[in-house]
Order: structure tokens, then C-alpha cells, then sequence
């Protein structure tokens, strides 16, 4: 059994159909790509899968279990995290707090027991804010830690939602074009980043423009046109596939 | 313990302004300080709301009235007529009523002040809770309009309601006795016991507050405001979390209620109105939003001066005007403005015209 | 209930309705510039009717009411050069509290000058006591200038939106607005003029309305509840709808007094404003995809 199986995926809005009959599976351990050009329906799967749009007909299994029609944060608690394509930092929160924000679903003080500060939910506090500097240091941010994360750099800025997506130790990372905005040299630095997540455990789905990043690190990539699958194989082979040259080339 | 220095500052200064109004015999101060310290109490519930959790409420002063009107009302109508029913001799077995003799001398049965407070605050919340689930669904324009809606309902049901007293309101309400000698009531020879228990209700109110904020709840809060998509999937239930928070502020705004109106020992219907709900709104706007203790500051300036007859027959007009002003000047409120700033560029004027008055060599 | 009885109602309902289709109409027109809900909306329907009994005493009755619908647009003019104009991508929040500002500022500005008395415009034809008899109902002609008037400015605007080139300029502001400026139209002066125009249909209606309904500092605040409660009903931006929400509100109302105290009329429309909100907030016309592309 795969960790997350999709199948027969369709979403319309309106008369448009942005996700057609859409079916793939992504193994344990594996980083497995999405591509296609603009308007291929990339970004509507990724909300799909997460919950921030409901499917018009299908089905999403993670770990068996069917997620479809669930809320994005009961998603989250299955064990699914994500980063946006534009970066959703929390405004007029520091970048650890960010971070902290992720170990929501491990931490479980309510208000009574956030308002009296009851012992054991100083004790988790404490654990919570240990994991997120930990988090930071991976990421080597550990420096910005009380910069209020949304007027850190750019390439700062993802690390902190990356980091985020982290402390919800996730099994399933999805990453909506984490190269986007970056020059060659930190394109690179993500993509040894995310091959480091991928050794952790985490199965990491991308959707992603740059292809050198795409071919180096995917072990399968989806070629999306048109909101239809018209290819999965290994990057090799998608290199060589026809009717993807077709799509990105043209005729 | 740097975040307990403000706290006992606020301790130190609230016990010095009692002992300088005894000194200086200016004790009548104390009144306008109690009432602003009950209305700072919800303006501080509702800043948690505004401010971290981003979701306006033009309906505080209804969450207000329902424990004002419900603690006066369950204790003052005589439920003599009744006595003989079952559910009042149920009542008078679980203790929660109080038979004495109204001012004409007349047997009289109410039910007593911690019971209608219970009853008050339970209330106050279910109903923040039903009105909540539907409400908070909604953002901007429309969630703004639609607790607008719930204030304005408030406003005309009690306005309408012989049982609470029509547009007189309901007056006479007994003091309430918290411990044994220690009763919230408007008695002149109990003028510093009330401040002090109206004080200290506002500085456990701001602990509590404080606390939540800087936790984990808080965190989830604020990320709502942030990014609603981003907290869900980071796994908060954003639906549940505004919802909480909107109840726990109406049970601010409740417990204000009450106290409030067993201090002035009664309630009318002004306290429900739509003024009083937008003035909440700009008193946090004020005090900086996402600003607890600037809301509590600005809570008490604003409401003394109010209070004091400061304003005058503008009162209203003062309030549209701070709304106006702050948030076309200082929508992050007057405390973050550049103050450090300004005084320096003050300061450097003031040096450079000195300086050009003695003929130096100019600028470097 | 007699047949006159029904009527009678039925043209109270269309009078109050067709007032609220106008603030309606007037919501609708910032709201399709700016993206704006602006609370003050009520307020000028209060200052149309102030002003021209004011000015009653020393002009004849048109004029009056031409001059306090010209003083009244100027005001709006001025709020949104002063206030709105010069904001950089303001957020919601801050827009709502700011026009709640100024439309207690407008309000406390009128109890000042003139205090709490409520007054009133005489009717335009005969007195109180004159009437039409419609369908077997004794009627106020004055009901036929409010319905007739109301009718007239939806249709002023419908041809002006249609027809002229500065309405066909606003409706591609408020189409996309970024596109708009792309092709040369000064959205800016089509924000300042949308108030304006606003501003002006809400004063004409409080003119007309003023002989029947009075008028008071204070009426803008529950116009302007029950005009947005129309707005959203036919939905937000929809000025068309609106006309038929706000005859459908205002018809509930009236008949609703027979059946209900008269203290609970204002509390109907806002309970279905509460409702409609829960159910629909993209409108009894609207759809729930073209409401979703709408920021907010």
C-alpha cells in the first residue's frame, strides 16, 4: 500500500475542469514531483489533497484511509503538512513563534490550562519551543529567532515555513514551488535541504517549475496538462517522453 | 520575571493613587476608577478578539447588558406571587434565593446575587456560543454587520421587554456579597473595598489574559489573524479556536456586566447601545490592537475622562473622532507610534536652531 | 384582511422598500469602486432631508431640495478626498472602523446643529390628510413621489451606467480595478465620484421620504442597517437585485406589523439580515462562486 494514493481526482469550477480524472500514488519514503506548465491544475491538487478545496468526484487515501472531504487542519492531523507557493508567513509573530505555531497538533494546553499556566503546560511550552530552535538550527535560521518572521529575506522567509511544516513532524511533506523565487545557488542549497527531509523519513510531494532541481532530486515525476496526467515515470524517462516534449515545447 | 514588572507596577500604582485620593481627600475619584476599571475588563476580553484573533465584534455592549440586565433583573423581581410554585420552593431548597423586605416593608423574594451571577455569565456565554458558530463563519464587511445586527437586537429587546424595565432600565439592585465583609455596592462608606475589588477583577482578568496569549492557544490565535489557510494547516481548528475565544470574551464582557451593575446598583438600556459597542471598538483601536495592556490603559484614561463629564456633550463625537484619527494616523495604535523618534527630531530642531543662532560652521 | 387593508400595506411596504433599495444602490455603488462597505451611508440619506428643511424658510421647495442634494454630494466628495483618497491598500478592518467614524462624527455634527427635534418637509401635493384612492385604499400622493422618484434615479443610473462613458469607466473599475488603470482611467476620481453619486441619490431619497417618514439626527444608523441588509439580500454589488430586495424587505416590514409589535419591526429585517448571512452571503440572486471571487 502506497502512503498516498489518488484516485480518479476531478475538480471543475464552473465549465473549467482544472483536475481531470487525475490518479497516481506516491510510495513511503519517496520524493515524488508534480509538473506542467501554468494553468495545468498543479496548485488546485495540492489544495485538494490538503483539504482547502473539496474534489467534485474521487478519492485521496493516506494510509489507507480515505481524506477527501476532510477540514485542512483534521489533514493536518493525519499526518500531512504543507508550504504555499506564496509564502504564508504569521504577520506580528517572530520566526520561532512561527515555528511553534507548527507544534500545535504535538502540544495539547487548552485556554483554562493556557490561561491558570498550569505545570504541565509550562513543561510543554518549554518542549515546544526546544523543538522549534531545534528546527531552526536545521535550517540554520537559528539567528533570526525573534526577527518578526515576515520581514526576514526572502530565502529566510521559506526557510521559516519549511521549518514550520517540519515540527508538525509530518509523514507527508508537500511543497508548493519551494524554488520559486530562489537564485541557482539557493535552488541548490533547497534541493540538498529536501533530500536531508527525505533521509528523516518524511515522503516529500513537490510541485515545481525549476527542472534541473525536479530531475536531480525526484524519484518520479506527474506531467500534468490541462488538468490531465499525461505522464508518470522516472525523471530519465520523462526527459525522453514525446508527448511531454510536446507540452513544454510545443508542436 | 520581566513579565511580572509590569504587573506589579500596575499593583503598585493602583494602591498609590487610593492612598494619594485619601491624602488629598479626592476619595469621590474612586468611583469614575471603578466603573473604568469593569469597562476596561471587557475592553481587554475584546482586544484578545480584535486584536490577536482578528475577528471584529460591533456587539460587545450586548454581551455587557445580558449580565447586567440578567443579574438585576433575577435579583430584584419579587417572585413572592410564586412562592408556593415547585420550582420556587426547589429553588429555596438548593439556597440560591433570599427572602427580605423591599422598601415599602413588603415580603420580598429575588434570588441571590452569585446565583443570578452564575446564571448571568452562563448565559452570556451560551449565547456567544450560538451566535458564534454561524457568525464567525463570516469575514470582513459581513461578520461586521452581523454582530452590529446582534447589538442592535439586544438593544431592542430590552428595550422592549417589561421585564427589563423598558427604556427605564432596571434600578434598586441589591450589593453583592462576594465573602463576608466584602460586598460590591455602591455605598459611599465602601468606596475603597470596591475599588480595590474592581481593580483586582481587572488585574487577574490582564494575568489571564497575558498568560493565554503567550501560550499555545495564543499562538493559535494569532496565526488565524496571520494566515487562516496557513493555521489550518498547521493543524489548528480555526473554527473552534475563534469560537472559544469569542465566548471567553463575552464572559469578560459579562462579568463586567454584572459587577458594573451591582456597583451602580442598576442598569438602563444606553449600556446595550450601538455607541457603546463602537466606543469598546475604538478604546482598542486606541491602545494599539494586537496590544493588551495598551487596550487596558487606554480602557481606563478613556473611560475616566468619559466618566468625568470631560467630553461634555461630545462624548460620542470624541470617540467617532479617536476612531477616525487613530486609524487614518496610527491604525497600530497611538503606543506604537515613533514617540522615541519624534522627541528626537524635536530635540534635534531645537539644537540646530540654537546652533544656527550661534553662528557655527553649519551642517557636517 | 380587506382587500383596501392589503393595499394599504402594500404600498406602505413599496415606499419604505424603495428607500432601501436607494441606500442599497448607494452601498452597491462604493462597494463596486472600492471594494468599501461605507457605514455612512445612512447619513446621507439624514443630510438630504436636514439640509432641504433647512433651506425650506428661504427657497422655494425645489430648490431646496436641488441645493441640499448638490451640498450633500459635495459632503461625500469631501469625506472621500479627506478620508479615503490618500490610504495605501488599506485593510478591511481599518476601512470599516473609518467609516463608522465618520458616520458618528456626521451624526454628532447634526445633533449639534439641529438638536433632537424631529422634522419634516411638507408634502409636496396637499397635506397629510390628501389622498388617491387606489384599488378601493386611500393613499398619500407623497407615496407616488417617493416610488416615482426612487424609480426614476434606478433609472438615471442603469442609462448612465449603460450609456455614458464615464459609467462604462466606473463599471470597469470595479470589474478589475488594476486593468482599469492599465487603460487609462483614473480610478481614483471614479472612487471620489461613486461617492458622489451616492452620496446624491441617498440625499434625493431622504428629501422625498422626509413628508412621510420624518426625519431626525439619528435615522441614518437603522437606514443604513436595513440598507445593507437589502445589499447583501440581492447581493453585494448587484444594484438590480437590490431594487427588488429592498421592496421584498420593505413589504415584510409593513405587513409585518400586523401581526407583530410595532418595537420589533426594525428587529425583522435585522434577524433576516442574520439569516440570510448564515444561509446565503452571496444573496437570494447571487452565486456562491462569483461571491467567492470577490475579496474580502
Amino acid at each position: 500500500m502506497a502512503l498516498l494514493e489518488i484516485s480518479r481526482l476531478h475538480k471543475k469550477f464552473g465549465g473549467l475542469h482544472a483536475v481531470n480524472d487525475v490518479s497516481f500514488n506516491v510510495e513511503h519514503g519517496a520524493i515524488k514531483a508534480v509538473i506542467g506548465p501554468n494553468g495545468a491544475g498543479k496548485t488546485t491538487l495540492f489544495n485538494l489533497i490538503t483539504g482547502t478545496l473539496a474534489a467534485s468526484a474521487g478519492a485521496v487515501q493516506f494510509k489507507g484511509e480515505n481524506i477527501q472531504g476532510r477540514k485542512p487542519h483534521q489533514i493536518a492531523a493525519c499526518g500531512i503538512a504543507r508550504t504555499f507557493q506564496n509564502i504564508k508567513l504569521f504577520h506580528g509573530m517572530t520566526a520561532l513563534e512561527n515555528i511553534m505555531v507548527g507544534r500545535h497538533l504535538r502540544s495539547r494546553a487548552g485556554f483554562m490550562a493556557s490561561m491558570l499556566r498550569l505545570p504541565w503546560s509550562r513543561q510543554e511550552e518549554q518542549k515546544i519551543r526546544g523543538k522549534a530552535m531545534e528546527l531552526l538550527e536545521l535550517l540554520e535560521i537559528a539567528a533570526y529567532a525573534d526577527v518578526d518572521a515576515t520581514s526576514l529575506a526572502f530565502g529566510q522567509q521559506r526557510a521559516v515555513e519549511f521549518a514550520r511544516a517540519l515540527a508538525l513532524e509530518p509523514a507527508l511533506l508537500l511543497l508548493d514551488e519551494p524554488a520559486a523565487g530562489l537564485n541557482m545557488h539557493e535552488t541548490a542549497e533547497i534541493g540538498r535541504l529536501i533530500a536531508r527531509i527525505r533521509d528523516l523519513g518524511i515522503t516529500v510531494l513537490l510541485v515545481e517549475h525549476d527542472m534541473s532541481l525536479v530531475m536531480e532530486i525526484s524519484d518520479e515525476i506527474v506531467v500534468l496538462s490541462f488538468g490531465q496526467k499525461i505522464a508518470e515515470d522516472v525523471p530519465a524517462a520523462i526527459q525522453d517522453n514525446p508527448e511531454v516534449i510536446k507540452v513544454y515545447l510545443g508542436e | 520575571m520581566k513579565k511580572l514588572l509590569p504587573l506589579a507596577a500596575l499593583v503598585l500604582i493602583v494602591v498609590t493613587v487610593q492612598i494619594i485620593t485619601e491624602w488629598t481627600d479626592t476619595r469621590f475619584y474612586l468611583t469614575q476608577l471603578t466603573m473604568s476599571a469593569y469597562y476596561a475588563l471587557l475592553i481587554i476580553g475584546l482586544c484578545v478578539v480584535m486584536g490577536y484573533a482578528g475577528q471584529i465584534s460591533l456587539g460587545h455592549a450586548g454581551f455587557f447588558a445580558i449580565g447586567g440586565y440578567l443579574s438585576a433583573a433575577l435579583t430584584t423581581h419579587n417572585l413572592v406571587a410564586y412562592q408556593n410554585s415547585a420550582l420556587i420552593r426547589m429553588l429555596d431548597g438548593l439556597g440560591v434565593l433570599v427572602s427580605g423586605q423591599d422598601i415599602y416593608g413588603d415580603a420580598l423574594i429575588a434570588v441571590t446575587p452569585w446565583a443570578a451571577c452564575a446564571v448571568a455569565v452562563v448565559s452570556a456565554a451560551v449565547i456567544a456560543w450560538i451566535l458564534g458558530i454561524p457568525v464567525l463563519k463570516l469575514k470582513g464587511h459581513y461578520l461586521a454587520m452581523a454582530t452590529l445586527g446582534f447589538g442592535i437586537i439586544t438593544y431592542r429587546i430590552v428595550l422592549a421587554s417589561e421585564y427589563f424595565g423598558e427604556a427605564d432600565g432596571i434600578s434598586e439592585v441589591p450589593a453583592f456579597q462576594l465573602l463576608p465583609g466584602l460586598a460590591v455596592s455602591g455605598d459611599f462608606g465602601a468606596r475603597e473595598e470596591n475599588y480595590y475589588i474592581a481593580w483586582g477583577l481587572l488585574i487577574i482578568g490582564m494575568i489571564l489574559l497575558r498568560n493565554l496569549i503567550d501560550s499555545r492557544v495564543g499562538r493559535a490565535l494569532r496565526s488565524i489573524h496571520g494566515s487562516e489557510e496557513a493555521a489550518a494547516s498547521s493543524g489548528v481548528d480555526t473554527a473552534r479556536f475563534k469560537l472559544q475565544v469569542f465566548v471567553l470574551s463575552a464572559v469578560f464582557a459579562a462579568v463586567a456586566g454584572v459587577f458594573l451593575t451591582h456597583y451602580n446598583g442598576g442598569i438602563g438600556p444606553s449600556e446595550s447601545g450601538v455607541m457603546k459597542s463602537v466606543r469598546y471598538v475604538a478604546i482598542v483601536a486606541v491602545g494599539g490592537m494586537a496590544h493588551l495592556w495598551g487596550a487596558m490603559i487606554m480602557g481606563v484614561i478613556l473611560n475616566f475622562l468619559s466618566l468625568r463629564g470631560v467630553f461634555g456633550s461630545y462624548d460620542d463625537a470624541v470617540f467617532g473622532l479617536i476612531l477616525i484619527v487613530v486609524m487614518l494616523f496610527a491604525p497600530n495604535g497611538i503606543l506604537s507610534l515613533n514617540w522615541r523618534g519624534y522627541a528626537y527630531m524635536i530635540f534635534r530642531l531645537a539644537t540646530a536652531r540654537k546652533q544656527s543662532g550661534g553662528k557655527t560652521d553649519g551642517p557636517a | 384582511m380587506t382587500v383596501e387593508l392589503f393595499v394599504q400595506y402594500l404600498f406602505a411596504g413599496i415606499t419604505y422598500g424603495a428607500i432601501y433599495a436607494i441606500v442599497a444602490i448607494g452601498f452597491n455603488i462604493i462597494y463596486n469602486t472600492t471594494g468599501i462597505i461605507n457605514f455612512a451611508q445612512g447619513e446621507f440619506v439624514m443630510l438630504g432631508g436636514m439640509i432641504s428643511i433647512s433651506l425650506l424658510p428661504y427657497l422655494p421647495l425645489t430648490l431646496a431640495i436641488a441645493v441640499a442634494v448638490l451640498v450633500t454630494m459635495i459632503f461625500g466628495a469631501l469625506l472621500e478626498i479627506c478620508f479615503i483618497r490618500w490610504l495605501e491598500s488599506p485593510s478591511v478592518l481599518r476601512m470599516i472602523i473609518i467609516t463608522i467614524g465618520l458616520s458618528i462624527l456626521t451624526r454628532e455634527a447634526a445633533l449639534h446643529i439641529w438638536g433632537e427635534s424631529i422634522r419634516s418637509l411638507p408634502y409636496f401635493v396637499g397635506n397629510e390628510i390628501t389622498t388617491v384612492a387606489i384599488w378601493g385604499a386611500r393613499i398619500s400622493p407623497q407615496v407616488l413621489w417617493v416610488i416615482g422618484a426612487c424609480g426614476l434615479m434606478v433609472l438615471f443610473l442603469s442609462l448612465f451606467f449603460q450609456t455614458t462613458s464615464v459609467g462604462r469607466e466606473m463599471r470597469a473599475c470595479a470589474a478589475n480595478r488594476k486593468a482599469a488603470i492599465l487603460c487609462g482611467i483614473n480610478t481614483r476620481n471614479m472612487v471620489t465620484l461613486s461617492f458622489v453619486l451616492s452620496a446624491g441619490i441617498g440625499a434625493l431619497a431622504g428629501c422625498v421620504m422626509s413628508p412621510i417618514t420624518s426625519t431626525e439626527y439619528s435615522i441614518g444608523t437603522g437606514l443604513a442597517i436595513k440598507g445593507f441588509t437589502v445589499a447583501i439580500l440581492g447581493g453585494l454589488g448587484n444594484s438590480m437585485a437590490a431594487v427588488g430586495a429592498g421592496l421584498l424587505l420593505g413589504i415584510l416590514e409593513a405587513f409585518s406589523i400586523s401581526v407583530l409589535p410595532l418595537a420589533f419591526k426594525d428587529a425583522i429585517a435585522i434577524a433576516i439580515l442574520l439569516v440570510i448571512l448564515f444561509v446565503r452571503p452571496h444573496g437570494l440572486f447571487g452565486s456562491a462562486t462569483a461571491a467567492g471571487l470577490k475579496e474580502f
